[in-house]
């Protein structure tokens, strides 16, 4: 804690304290993208980059946007609110951003989402789902925007579809006690599972250094859960998955969008065979704009993009848009074009934005089988 | 019943693998009066040893304990050499901050991407785990291997202190280094090998918690350490099997607070039960002032 202070003290000389940094209004507008290049979440990260680069590159060929070439500045937060922080400040401030695309967990874009709104910079968050992004104590941030679907969302449909599809009748949920996302999502699935007739076992919570998990997995297990949700991200719920298997638990494993990653297979192997996740697309969907979306990044990148790398690429479009339609990168005229988005033709779906700034948009469903990600449905809002 | 005996098996495992960190913050303070924080991050590089032996070497387990091994004494005889040596006459809090930045470097420098780099790395199982129930309580074996080792490694620990040669003047320097120094014993190579045969358990222990809990990073060291350490003052710093008996209640006490509380208080209460016992018995519950202490 003290080192994170001390960091923080240290960042805020650095990024407030140069008097008068502000480059001079050229030929280019500058967006920045924050996210997690290292750290616990890097898969995250790197394909969020990816995306981001691509969206900038077409833009930039045809052109540019509004006049004016794009120029991406991308920084790492480390998946660590502190640093996202800092990259939020150095952004703003150093570069002169006009606006922001980022961060990519919940817990980072948070404080990412009130230093952009102190400055009045529109910011748009490809994949963070907590509420708390774009309201905050019920007021709304008017210049954050998100391009994925909210946690309240994601865990009634997780919990709809125990209860209706895998016809659970109990349930078991453990979450990080100091994440936003985990604890978002493990609230909504709980409540919506019990009101859907289904009975909560146990909601049992850990702490984020946690690795063993063997107390809470004998506790959960004496009440012989159907289901088992993890609402966390994958490093974590890898470790969890194999020891739930040791631990000789039964009962399926379900869990949210946090699990999309190809390394969750190789930390958890046969102990996640047969669960489910909710995500934001899936690569084997056979609509045209999935298609060349997965092409396009094959090509460039040699793999398939996940998830997140999908949202990023929806997002940032998204934001080159809404400087196109409001001809313009002055920040208030970029916040009412987002804002007022309608049917905005996306990889991941349509968007309409809501009054919060939250698309409103439909979630598939994943079963990890023989270890790859296999499109099971879609579920609409 | 079943219910408990099984949540006592995970404290168990749990303890062990503290009690081999625990073990080398007590007698480096038995020697040298000195709170090695570094010795988390001494922790941490054999898991890593662990890591890259198993996977891109393919060594078989006793050679990845054995690399483990020699990598950690080497980094720690090293770290005293360069960082404590030179401080050893200088006023106690010059060592404590030096251990800290010690620690913190360990940590930073091996999270370039030059070194160990940033990330989650998850762990090869060097061998398939295999479960097995017996009347109702599940056993793996690798709770087997941890205690198998942990138990070999203190039977090894206490032959050393207190059949050899060495061992004797570990004791004796522990009790009084000026004295031990003038009857003859070099001093400063036993504050070495103290220092090395800490190492050597922390590295054993990062394999092992690297097998239990198949996911290693740079700073993995910080909590076990902190955990151990609190385990080494629970049972009275300075004393071998106090440091053991701290580990095993700190273990237990983790697990059972998950198992009939809840998970979110663990940590506090485990620390609560430091606090009441530095309070009944301020020397933790096997140390007394002026015991022996390696």
């Amino acid at each position: 804690m003290k080192r994170t202070l001390l960091l923080l003290a240290l960042a805020v000389l650095l990024a407030g304290g140069g008097p008068g940094c502000k480059p001079p209004a050229g030929k280019e507008i500058k967006i920045g993208l924050i996210t997690p290049l290292s750290g616990d979440v890097k898969t995250f990260g790197e394909s969020v980059k990816n995306a981001f680069e691509i969206a900038v590159e077409e833009a930039n060929a045809k052109g540019g946007v509004a006049g004016k070439m794009i120029t991406p500045v991308i920084v790492d937060d480390r998946n660590d609110p502190t640093e996202a922080s800092n990259a939020a400040n150095l952004l703003i401030n150093q570069h002169g951003v006009k606006a922001i695309v980022g961060s990519v967990t919940s817990k980072t874009t948070i404080p990412v989402s009130d230093i952009a709104q102190r400055y009045r910079i529109p910011t748009i968050t490809p994949t963070a789902t907590n509420p708390k992004v774009t309201v905050a104590d019920g007021k709304r941030k008017d210049y954050v925007f998100r391009a994925c679907y909210t946690d309240s969302f994601q865990g009634t449909v997780m919990a709809k579809f125990a209860r209706e599809k895998l016809s659970a009748q109990t349930a078991a949920v453990l979450y990080d006690a100091s994440n936003d996302y985990s604890k978002g999502i493990a609230e909504v699935f709980r409540d919506a599972f019990a009101v859907r007739g289904g009975k909560v076992t146990a909601y049992e919570s850990y702490g984020k250094d946690d690795v063993d998990f063997s107390a809470v997995i004998t506790k959960v297990k004496v009440s012989k859960p159907d289901v088992l949700f993890l609402p966390d991200y994958y490093n974590k719920v890898g470790l969890i998955a194999k020891q739930v298997k040791e631990k000789g638990m039964e009962g399926r494993l379900i869990g949210p969008d946090g699990w999309d990653s190809p390394e969750l297979v190789k930390v958890a192997g046969e102990a996640i065979e047969g669960g489910y996740f909710s995500n934001h697309y899936s690569p084997e969907d056979t609509r045209p704009e999935v298609v060349n979306w997965v092409n396009k990044y094959r090509e460039k990148f040699g793999q398939t993009p996940d998830a997140l790398g999908t949202l990023t690429y929806d997002a940032t479009k998204m934001m080159l848009e809404a400087i196109r339609m409001g001809n313009s990168d002055d920040p208030g005229k970029i916040r009412d074009a987002l804002g007022s988005l309608k049917g905005f033709e996306g990889v991941t779906g349509k968007f309409t934005m809501d009054a919060n700034g939250d698309p409103i948009k439909s979630a598939v469903i994943i079963q990890i089988r023989d270890g790859k990600q296999r499109f099971l449905q879609v579920v609409n809002p | 019943m079943e219910y408990f005996a099984q949540q006592v098996i995970n404290g168990l495992q749990l303890g062990f693998v503290y009690a081999l960190i625990a073990l080398g913050y007590t007698m480096v303070y038995g020697i040298v009066r000195l709170i090695n924080f570094a010795h988390g991050d001494v922790f941490m590089v054999g898991a890593f040893i662990g890591l890259y032996t198993i996977e891109r070497l393919q060594f078989p387990l006793p050679v990845v304990f054995l690399s483990a091994i020699i990598g950690c004494t080497i980094l720690a005889v090293l770290i005293e050499q360069l960082a404590y040596r030179p401080l050893r006459h200088a006023p106690k809090i010059a060592s404590l901050i030096t251990a800290i930045g010690v620690s913190l470097f360990l940590e930073y420098f091996t999270s370039l991407r030059q070194v160990f780099g940033p990330n989650f790395y998850s762990f090869p199982r060097p061998f398939t785990v295999v479960g097995w129930e017996v009347r109702g309580i599940q056993v793996t074996n690798i709770q087997l291997v941890i205690l198998a080792v942990t138990l070999v490694c203190l039977l090894m620990l206490q032959f050393i202190v207190y059949r050899t040669k060495m061992g004797r003047a570990m004791r004796a320097v522990s009790y009084d280094y000026v004295t031990a120094g003038l009857m003859g014993v070099n001093v400063n190579m036993v504050i070495s090998f103290t220092f090395g045969v800490g190492a050597a358990l922390a590295g054993v222990g990062g394999v092992l918690y690297g097998i239990a809990y198949p996911q290693v990073n740079t700073f993995m060291g910080f909590m076990p350490g902190l955990k151990a350490f609190t385990a080494a003052v629970l049972g009275g710093i300075g004393n071998i099997p106090g440091a053991v008996l701290g580990a095993l209640i700190m273990g237990q006490s983790e697990t059972m607070v998950s198992a009939y509380l809840s998970s979110t208080y663990r940590d506090g209460i485990a620390f609560v039960i430091l606090i009441l016992v530095l309070l009944w018995k301020p020397t933790g519950i096997l140390g007394t002032r002026r015991s022996e202490k390696v």
